[in-house]
């Protein structure tokens, strides 16, 4: 089978011989052309060769207010290094490096000590935001100390003592979790991206894309000549947001050191005006980079401060869902013609249900029941809708789901129906329950910006927006096509009970409304009232000094009554009563008014005040306590005013 | 048979050069690996050496006429384990290569299949009489490498699917290929060449341009070239004491794909021309293995195993030095690898199967 005969010929063997003889001598040749007869070029650029790639930092776009004022932005920071790919003898310069650095010299040679074993390529990071006078003390001893070099950074500089911490968020270095997920894949290990709020949101714009810079290293590890390459890097975008700061100043003084959340919206497009959240934390620990015990105080308080309490926290809204209930109780036919007699209490299904009045409020209509919030009138009317059709129309508001609101984790509350009481809990939904739903008890939980969004589009006759942070103009088409920022839809609200309610809704700031005393002379303002339980009043009273069982208080106000220019929503907890939320609303109502009408400066109407000077909201930077760090201020700056009234600039042409 | 066949007619002296080869790789990927995170690594190659030469002997062993008569089979097995991977295979760096079994074990059968082929081709050439190859012997021989090439290639993994041509080449060379039709072919692959650039991926577009230009990607596939050169270049006559490419990780992968260039930094041009001499021995007397094998099938398979080495070699070589263009081609017997170890190896062990049998009748 296999012939053993024919060969392959002799010939072709032996020319496969001579092909690999001639290989191997072109193989000799290169070796001589390279190592011998260039030998000593090649030499000459093994010393010079080590190309280092620097990365040239791009810096993360600014966050800006609606008029451009700066939120946050960010500053320079510099590290120390130790470069160890040298021949030097590190540890008898440690002595000088720390007394340069003002760093305790053991420490630095423990830090030498400990890299013995690393690849020599790698340096050593010293020392951390550097002030200038160290890095004066690097750059004068590039020669005596060569192994000394410099890496900078940008850092993130946010406002001071948590001031709009939430809606900003804050930034880190991107985690392994993170890189797995579909929208971070581009991203590489060390990355610095947004960790939460619009950091996170809008990273993609905010982020820049790094550049390098090659250049030649000698065995000193020092720079030698020219750049090789350079490629620039592209700066992060500017973030315009809704929010404007003076409103945002007011609202966070307003809310103070209390626990809870403020919420001002424009009702007309969902632009959302302000934003605060209290217990709040300082964005500027994360920046350059927080310590574990650090992070393990913030995420194991228990009090949360890293939560944000206007589109996270899901509570029970007490009275100010009456406002829901009265849409669907006249959308329904019958709020209108119902009359009840409150006697302070009613009994529904073998139980009582008190009112917070004892002594009743006597006859009440639908307007008398809003204004004094008559917790019996809207027992009778939970019990004849029914949790269904209740469920109807908060849902049509928007409760019971996610806004949409371009910040990450929102909450979508609970709204009760039978359905739902079947698919989570497997048991028949009770007549009974229905009742306390009525007053915004038992199983609703709203977030403070679900339920501002609700009582804007009952303002607005219907026009239910989507609420934003962000300025949509601008923005890329991918954020556009996720965000719908002007969505709008259109609840049908009947126009007389509309302005009914709305009506009903002014008289709760007059003196027989329930809060009287947050009325603010010269505003016409309309809203609502309400003091959620967390527990039973009966296990409260058991627990008279327990803080944490304390009321939350809510308030929701607009103004005007009528196609209102803003709306502002408040969640006080622990406030006890929603008055006292009232109030805080009606600060940062003021606050907006007055801006609107330019009262304090008194510019628009050329009337100089007494002392000649005016009071603007500002943000500037100012050196830190050692005097070499720049942070961000916010406060008022008190500006000088003109003595004789200004004549308006005539306007140029092709500006408006 | 196994009474005719001794062990005295192994090839001791071709192993001796062999484990010479394989010594200095060892030492060269314990230099480069010291102080990276691939330390270590030559402890694994001894492993692997040692695995290899245990299979060459068993290999030896076995009478390659059995295995000759049984290439159908393994043939068809070949191309099946090479459509599992293509259907099953994990992508990493961009290739299907492996195929995860369960146990945690890879399995890249591209190796074996090289195996495979070369007995394949001795067989198919072993049968054919005539002094001169006809046109439709040629376009089968064609066919019998070209189907698992092409199996490769849709990987994609080029620089394997080449190393499967010499094995082509060889055969048909020795098979009696005819200058026509060695032209024709060569007339082909002109033609194919501007199809063939328009089906490449970036990455090996990038290889190939810069290959042309160095310069013109100064931090990318020119890169690795240009540090090769440099590192080859510096080690002067006989080494250059600081060895600075290789131990400041400016060459890139030293411990398998350039080692060559690596090994030349330390040892200079006395040390890298002591290895082109080994290697040449090596091919010298595998090559008289095949003259004095007893039939022509025997011939055939030794000289697939020359090609191969010869091609990884000139390719490996070739790329360090400026040559060739960048490929994932290993240095046989030194590129740190267990694939590749092994399959040197078995070959070597077909090479001791065949020379153990010249006497045989």
């Amino acid at each position: 089978m296999f012939g053993r005969d024919e060969k392959p010929s002799q010939i072709r063997l032996t020319a496969v011989q001579y092909m690999i003889l001639v290989i191997f001598l072109v193989l000799a040749y290169g070796l001589w052309r390279l190592q011998v007869s260039q030998g000593d070029y090649y030499s000459a650029a093994a010393e010079q060769n080590r190309v280092r790639n620097v990365p040239i930092l791009a810096p993360r776009g600014r966050i800006v207010d609606r008029n451009g004022r700066i939120i946050v932005d960010n500053y320079r920071s510099v590290t120390a290094l130790l470069m160890r790919d040298s021949t030097r003898n590190l540890m008898v310069d440690a002595d000088e490096i720390a007394s340069g650095l003002h760093m305790d010299p053991k420490e630095v040679k423990d830090k030498i000590r400990r890299f013995t074993y690393t690849p020599q390529y790698q340096p050593i990071y010293l020392k951390e935001d550097i002030t200038p006078d160290e890095e004066a003390f690097i750059e004068a001893h590039k020669l005596e100390l060569p192994e000394l070099d410099t890496i900078m950074a940008y850092r993130r500089l946010y406002p001071l003592k948590g001031f709009m911490a939430h809606v900003i968020g804050y930034v880190g270095e991107v985690s392994e979790g993170m890189l797995n997920q579909p929208r971070f894949e581009l991203y590489n290990s060390g990355d610095i991206v947004g960790q939460s709020g619009v950091e996170l949101e809008y990273n993609d714009i905010l982020m820049g894309k790094n550049g390098s810079r090659q250049v030649l290293v000698d065995s000193h590890g020092r720079e030698v000549g020219k750049p090789l390459e350079e490629k620039p890097a592209e700066p992060g975008k500017q973030l315009k947001l809704t929010v404007d700061i003076d409103l945002q100043i007011a609202a966070e003084e307003a809310l103070g050191d209390k626990s809870g959340a403020v919420v001002a919206m424009d009702p007309h497009t969902g632009e959302i005006l302000a934003m605060v959240s209290r217990p709040t934390f300082d964005p500027n620990a994360f920046a350059v980079r927080i310590t574990s015990k650090d992070w393990s105080k913030l995420v194991n308080d228990p009090e949360k401060p890293l939560l944000n309490r206007a589109i996270q926290a899901q509570l029970a809204p007490g009275s100010t869902f009456k406002i829901i209930m009265s849409v669907a109780g006249w959308q329904e036919g019958i709020a209108q013609n119902l009359n009840v007699q409150c006697n302070g209490g009613a009994e529904f299904y073998g139980r009582r249900f008190g009112c917070w009045v004892k002594g009743g409020h006597g006859q009440v209509d639908l307007t008398k029941a809003i204004y004094q919030s008559c917790d019996v009138f809207f027992y009778n009317l939970a019990n004849k809708l029914g949790i269904n059709r209740i469920a109807q129309y908060a849902t049509s508001l928007g409760l019971g789901q996610k806004t949409g609101i371009d910040l990450p984790q929102e909450v979508s509350g609970v709204i009760p129906s039978e359905e739902w009481k079947l698919r989570n809990f497997r048991q028949k939904w009770f007549a009974g329950e229905t009742i306390s739903v009525g007053i915004g008890q038992g199983a609703v939980a709203v977030s403070p910006i679900q339920l501002t969004r609700a009582i804007a589009a009952i303002s607005m006759d219907g026009r239910l927006v989507t609420p934003h942070v962000a300025d949509p103009t601008g923005l890329p088409s991918n954020y556009l096509e996720v965000n719908h920022y002007n969505e709008v839809k259109n609840v049908p609200v009947d126009a007389n009970g509309w302005t009914l309610i709305t009506d009903a809704m002014s008289r709760v700031l007059l003196p027989e409304g329930t809060a009287p005393s947050a009325h603010i002379p010269g505003i016409d303002i309309a809203g609502k009232t309400g003091s959620a339980q967390v527990v039973s009043l009966a296990t409260r009273a058991k627990h008279q000094n327990n803080e944490d069982l304390a009321q939350n208080g809510w308030f929701v106000g607009f103004t005007p009554r009528r196609n209102p220019d803003i709306v502002v929503g408040v969640l006080f907890q622990g406030g006890e009563h929603g008055r006292l939320a009232a109030r805080l609303a009606t600060e940062v109502i003021k606050a907006y008014v007055d801006k609107q009408r330019r009262q304090p400066t008194g510019l628009a109407d050329g009337k100089p005040s007494s002392d000649g000077k005016a009071e603007i909201g500002a943000i500037w930077t100012s050196p830190d306590e050692h005097g070499d760090r720049e942070k961000l201020e916010l406060g008022h700056l008190a500006v000088a005013l003109p003595n004789k009234p200004r004549r308006l600039a005539a306007a140029a042409p092709g500006l408006q | 048979m196994a009474r005719y066949v001794s062990f005295k007619d192994f090839d001791w002296a071709l192993v001796g050069f062999v484990l010479v080869i394989c010594t200095l790789g060892v030492f060269e990927i314990r230099s480069a690996t010291e102080h990276t995170k691939f330390a270590g690594a030559h402890l694994k190659q001894i492993y692997w050496i040692l695995g290899g030469l245990a299979g060459m002997f068993i290999m030896s062993l076995l009478n390659y006429h059995m295995l000759l008569e049984r290439v159908h089979w393994m043939y068809i097995g070949a191309v099946a384990s090479l459509m599992v991977v293509l259907i099953f295979g994990q992508k990493y760096l961009g290739a299907r290569r492996w195929v995860k079994l369960p146990g945690g074990i890879h399995f890249q059968p591209s190796e074996w299949v090289k195996l495979i082929l070369i007995l394949a081709v001795a067989k198919y050439f072993a049968e054919l009489h005539q002094r001169h190859l006809s046109w439709s012997d040629f376009i089968k021989a064609g066919a019998i490498v070209g189907v698992p090439m092409l199996m490769v290639l849709a990987q994609p993994d080029l620089g394997t699917a080449l190393t499967y041509l010499p094995i082509a080449i060889m055969g048909l060379f020795l098979g009696g290929l005819h200058w026509k039709q060695a032209a024709v072919v060569l007339l082909l692959a002109g033609l194919a060449m501007p199809l063939a650039w328009h089906h490449l991926k970036p990455y090996q577009k990038d290889r190939l341009v810069s290959f042309m230009e160095p310069d013109a990607d100064a931090k990318g596939s020119g890169y690795q070239v240009k540090q090769s050169l440099i590192a080859v270049g510096s080690g002067g006559l006989f080494g250059s004491s600081q060895e600075s490419q290789t131990r400041l990780a400016f060459l890139p992968v030293p411990q398998t794909d350039f080692i060559f260039a690596a090994f030349s930094e330390g040892h200079g041009f006395v040390g890298a021309m002591g290895v082109l001499l080994l290697y040449f021995i090596v091919l010298m007397r595998l090559t008289q293995n095949a003259q004095t094998a007893p039939d022509r099938a025997g011939t055939f398979l030794v000289m697939g195993v020359v090609a191969v080495l010869t091609f990884h070699i000139l390719v490996n070589v070739g790329m360090v030095l400026g040559f060739m263009p960048v490929t994932g081609i290993p240095l046989p017997l030194m590129s740190y690898g267990g694939s590749s170890v092994l399959f040197m190896f078995l070959a070597l062990g077909m090479v001791m199967n065949v020379r153990m049998r010249r006497f045989v009748n």
